[in-house]
């Protein structure tokens, strides 16, 4: 535990990335194969089933600490992470030890179905055998979350640097369904592995936004258009008969949509389509509220499947009679997916997402203009030659989305956010005007720059009229043009209404309170665009 | 009330002067030369002999009255008198005494001592006004020596590598309690010209600071290699810092305590230096002035009244404009 506590350390006292690697490849070349396992899998979003609640945790904490509950509580938001609070609450250790991290996931896991005071004196002994670095990452273990700033791409740098093996192949690998339980270092990272291989989805290619439009890309005919979607990006995958289906968040899905169980049944052995995953009313997508429903449900209802049934738009084809097809230019791929899409059943919840002819980039702009009415949030463009990358490069695919709906409106609640934000109030909630009321309609949390957060924190330090525990309600005078991808209605929130990615787009300086949005346009903005 | 709570600051009726007021009075009575407890534009001041040169630095020609600490001087109906707060050189609790009731200002204060700073002294009082810039429980500062050794290591392997030490430390104060934890051995010492100045008044008064180099525009930085540099914080990221290549860049301040305040910084390494009590230091102090009211002002005012009056206290939190060890202000301190 000792060598990734230090590692940890190491990651957090640099803002280089350069360094982050440096720190991680030697630890990789260093720490036995138990952590190596452990540390990938840490890193790469896979942790250890939570042992305890943290409700319990912070009740032991604030004993061990000699101080009230209610101080503790107060204590968390200002640190902003929970981990971190209770290491820094703890008196300083009483002994020290020698255990691994394998060791320690070991004790862990060990305290799963104990009986509640054996699970506390476990905690309360392993806490005083820590200083403060080992406590927080130890706590990081048992709440999870292991946010460090490394990214997947870094961690897997690191490990070719560590291994001499080539990137994209370990990008690879570490897809998929794997825990440290199910695995070795050596089956993940060395071995050739058949049956992790069946389900495994390649690294998502990824997109970055044209702010200033396409113009400086070069010849249109070089590039292909399509729409962009407002669904969930997803690869569906037929191997060996069965079928799986993947997010972009690498989760699997398979169970969730069971509209692709019979995927395996159409689609030839050894095919993977990249594409989005959007609710259909049988000619368009149906706004991305109807798919909301679905989302996080692992079961789904009768009716919903009914009333939100889901296809995949599919955009690209990744691997074709087990073959993996990444290199080609974009241009065969995309011929070689339309080929196999013609030979799908009608009824197949499997279409093409259509490509959109343009000669000039301003008619495609003129074409862009419309994405509303088609259920999308604007178009891509991608290269005709460009290959499928893993993950997000510059220079190939641009995702060209429509200028944001705004609104302005006041802000009149302010919490404090966490993390790198701690101890700043980032985190408002706008409202607009019902007659001389102000009624609530959207929280938003970005779009500032440090310098305004810094601005608006000490302003609500003065300017608090009421508390409700972490929120504090303002003066009502401060006014934000606030931006979102769409609307839609919504019985629960008392304005009647949702916004998707709602964020502070201007800080409106310039406005005076009574000038704000009022409710009816909330709600002509949701007839129009709804 | 011996003291009141107005909008200028702090006042003492009987005598007629505010304390470390806010907004232009007749008489202040000032507890140390930060910018947020010595303003400008009151008529007269009076602060603690230590105090005065860098008061008179900053705040140009004032009418300046200076006391020794433990001193009684007569102002009007009131008894008043300096203590030592621990906080920078010259700092001061007043203690001001009327028809036998006795309140206590603490400004800022530390309960540990430093190298410079004259050891804060508790002081017995009815009331006690104390800031609780860091009243949490997760504030504990390490020891001086623990501070010193983490500053040094990082300073020793960043000239090992062939890298300047960019440490945000500010100028009054922190700047110095910070060089006198540094072992001057590793390689030279540069300062800001702000941080500079202020060593000045402090060696003229005769302070023991390390030896240091100005960084004036013709100082070539290359000829001090691994060289430690000192300057304000609010200096790091800009044009100035940008001719020392490559650096590793630190910041020493008590909200370096928590991970997130250092990530905002965007600084490679933070080192919990602190100029003020920490939570034990706080309930130390005040359960040493033997007090039975308590005035939070300036930090987590409403949880450490709150806290104080679990322990058996009066206590209650005050509104002020004092900033203390100021998180997100870049230029305060």
């Amino acid at each position: 535990m000792k060598r990734f506590t230090a590692l940890y350390a190491a990651i957090d006292q640099t803002t280089k990335t350069s360094a982050k690697v440096a720190a991680l490849a030697a630890y990789f070349e260093a720490a036995p194969e138990a952590d190596r396992l452990w540390t990938i899998a840490l890193f790469s979003g896979r942790r250890p089933r939570r042992a305890i609640t943290t409700t319990k945790l912070r009740v032991w904490a604030a004993e061990r600490a000699g101080i009230p509950l209610w101080l503790f509580e107060e204590s968390y938001p200002i640190v902003g992470d929970l981990a971190e609070t209770i290491a820094l609450v703890l008196p300083p250790p009483g002994r020290s030890h020698e255990r691994s991290l394998t060791g320690w996931i070991a004790y862990l896991r060990a305290l799963d179905g104990a009986e509640e005071e054996a699970r506390r004196a476990a905690v309360l002994d392993a806490w005083d055998q820590m200083d403060a670095a080992e406590r927080l990452v130890f706590n990081k273990l048992l709440t999870g979350g292991f946010r460090v700033g490394i990214s997947r791409k870094l961690m897997t740098r690191a490990l070719g640097l560590a291994t001499g093996q080539d990137e994209a192949a370990l990008a690879h690998r570490l897809m998929g369904d794997w825990t440290p339980d199910s695995t070795t270092y050596r089956q993940l990272i060395e071995a050739p592995d058949a049956e992790a291989a069946q389900s495994r989805p390649y690294p998502f290619c990824l997109a970055y936004g044209i702010e200033e439009g396409p113009a400086t890309l070069g010849a249109p005919e070089n590039w292909r258009a399509e729409w962009k979607w407002d669904g969930i990006r997803a690869q569906v995958i037929a191997r060996g008969g069965a079928h799986f289906v993947w997010s972009r968040g690498e989760e699997l899905m398979t169970d969730r949509f069971p509209e692709f169980a019979h995927a395996a049944d159409f689609l030839p052995g050894g095919t993977v389509l990249d594409g989005e995953i959007v609710a259909w009313d049988g000619a368009a997508p149906l706004p991305f509220n109807d798919l909301q429903k679905r989302i996080g449900r692992k079961s789904v209802p009768k009716t919903l499947l009914k009333s939100a049934p889901v296809i995949l738009l599919a955009y690209d084809l990744l691997e074709e009679n087990g073959e993996d097809l990444r290199a080609l230019p974009f241009a065969e791929r995309r011929a070689r997916m339309d080929a196999l899409m013609g030979a799908l059943p009608k009824d197949a919840p499997i279409r093409p997402s259509p490509l959109i002819g343009f000669d000039e980039w301003e008619a495609l702009a003129e074409i862009r203009s419309t994405a509303r009415d088609m259920r999308a949030e604007g178009v891509m463009l991608k290269s005709a030659a460009s290959p499928y990358h893993a993950g997000r490069k510059k220079g190939d695919w641009w995702k060209w989305k429509l200028d944001p709906l705004t609104i302005d409106a006041v802000m009149i609640y302010a919490q404090q956010g966490s993390g790198r934000r701690a101890n700043l109030f980032t985190d408002f909630t706008f409202a607009v005007w019902n007659g001389n009321y102000l009624v609530p309609f959207a929280k938003a949390y970005s779009g500032l720059t440090d310098a305004e957060f810094r601005q608006i924190t000490a302003w609500v330090r003065r300017n608090t009229q009421e508390r409700f525990g972490p929120v504090r309600q303002v003066k009502p005078e401060h006014v934000f043009e606030i931006a979102f991808e769409g609307i839609a209605p919504s019985p629960r929130h008392k304005s009647g209404v949702a916004l998707r990615f709602p964020r502070m787009k201007r800080w409106r300086h310039d406005k005076p309170l009574q000038e704000a949005a009022s409710l009816d346009d909330l709600h002509e903005m949701l007839r129009q665009f709804g | 009330m011996v003291l009141q709570f107005k909008p200028q600051g702090i006042y003492c009726p009987a005598g007629d002067f505010h304390i470390d007021p806010w907004r232009p009075v007749d008489r202040a009575l000032i507890t140390h030369g930060h910018a947020d407890h010595a303003r400008p534009g009151h008529r007269r001041y009076l602060a603690t002999d230590i105090a005065g040169p860098v008061m008179r630095h900053r705040l140009g020609e004032i009418d300046l009255d200076s006391i020794r600490y433990g001193e009684e001087r007569r102002i009007g109906g009131a008894t008043v008198s300096f203590h030592p707060a621990g906080h920078i050189p010259g700092s001061a609790q007043v203690r001001v005494e009327v028809g036998g009731e006795i309140w206590v200002v603490s400004g800022d204060y530390k309960t540990v001592p430093d190298a410079l700073s004259t050891p804060f002294e508790p002081v017995k009082c009815h009331s006690f006004i104390t800031e609780c810039t860091f009243g949490l429980p997760v504030f504990t500062w390490p020891s001086e020596t623990d501070a010193a050794r983490e500053i040094n290591a990082w300073w020793a392997a960043n000239a090992a590598a062939g890298r300047f030490s960019l440490l945000g430390a500010y100028s009054l104060g922190k700047a110095q309690r910070v060089m006198s934890l540094l072992d001057a051995d590793i390689a030279p010492i540069l300062t800001h010209g702000a941080v500079e100045n202020t060593n000045d008044i402090l060696r003229a008064q005769g302070f023991d600071l390390p030896r240091t180099l100005h960084v004036t525009p013709d100082l070539k930085p290359k000829d001090h290699p691994g060289a430690m540099v000192i300057a304000p914080p609010g200096a790091l990221g800009s044009e100035w810092a940008r001719r020392f290549r490559p650096a590793s860049t630190g910041f020493a301040s008590g909200w370096m305590r928590m991970r997130g305040v250092r990530r905002r910084r965007s600084v490679d390494r933070g080192f919990v230096v602190s100029d003020h009590a920490d939570w034990a230091g706080l309930n130390v102090a005040i359960k040493a002035t033997g007090a039975e009211n308590i005035y939070a002002t300036h930090g987590y005012t409403d949880i450490f009244a709150r806290w104080l009056r679990s322990e058996g206290y009066n206590a209650e939190a005050l509104k002020t404009e004092f900033t203390g060890e100021a998180l997100d202000a870049e230029g305060a301190e």
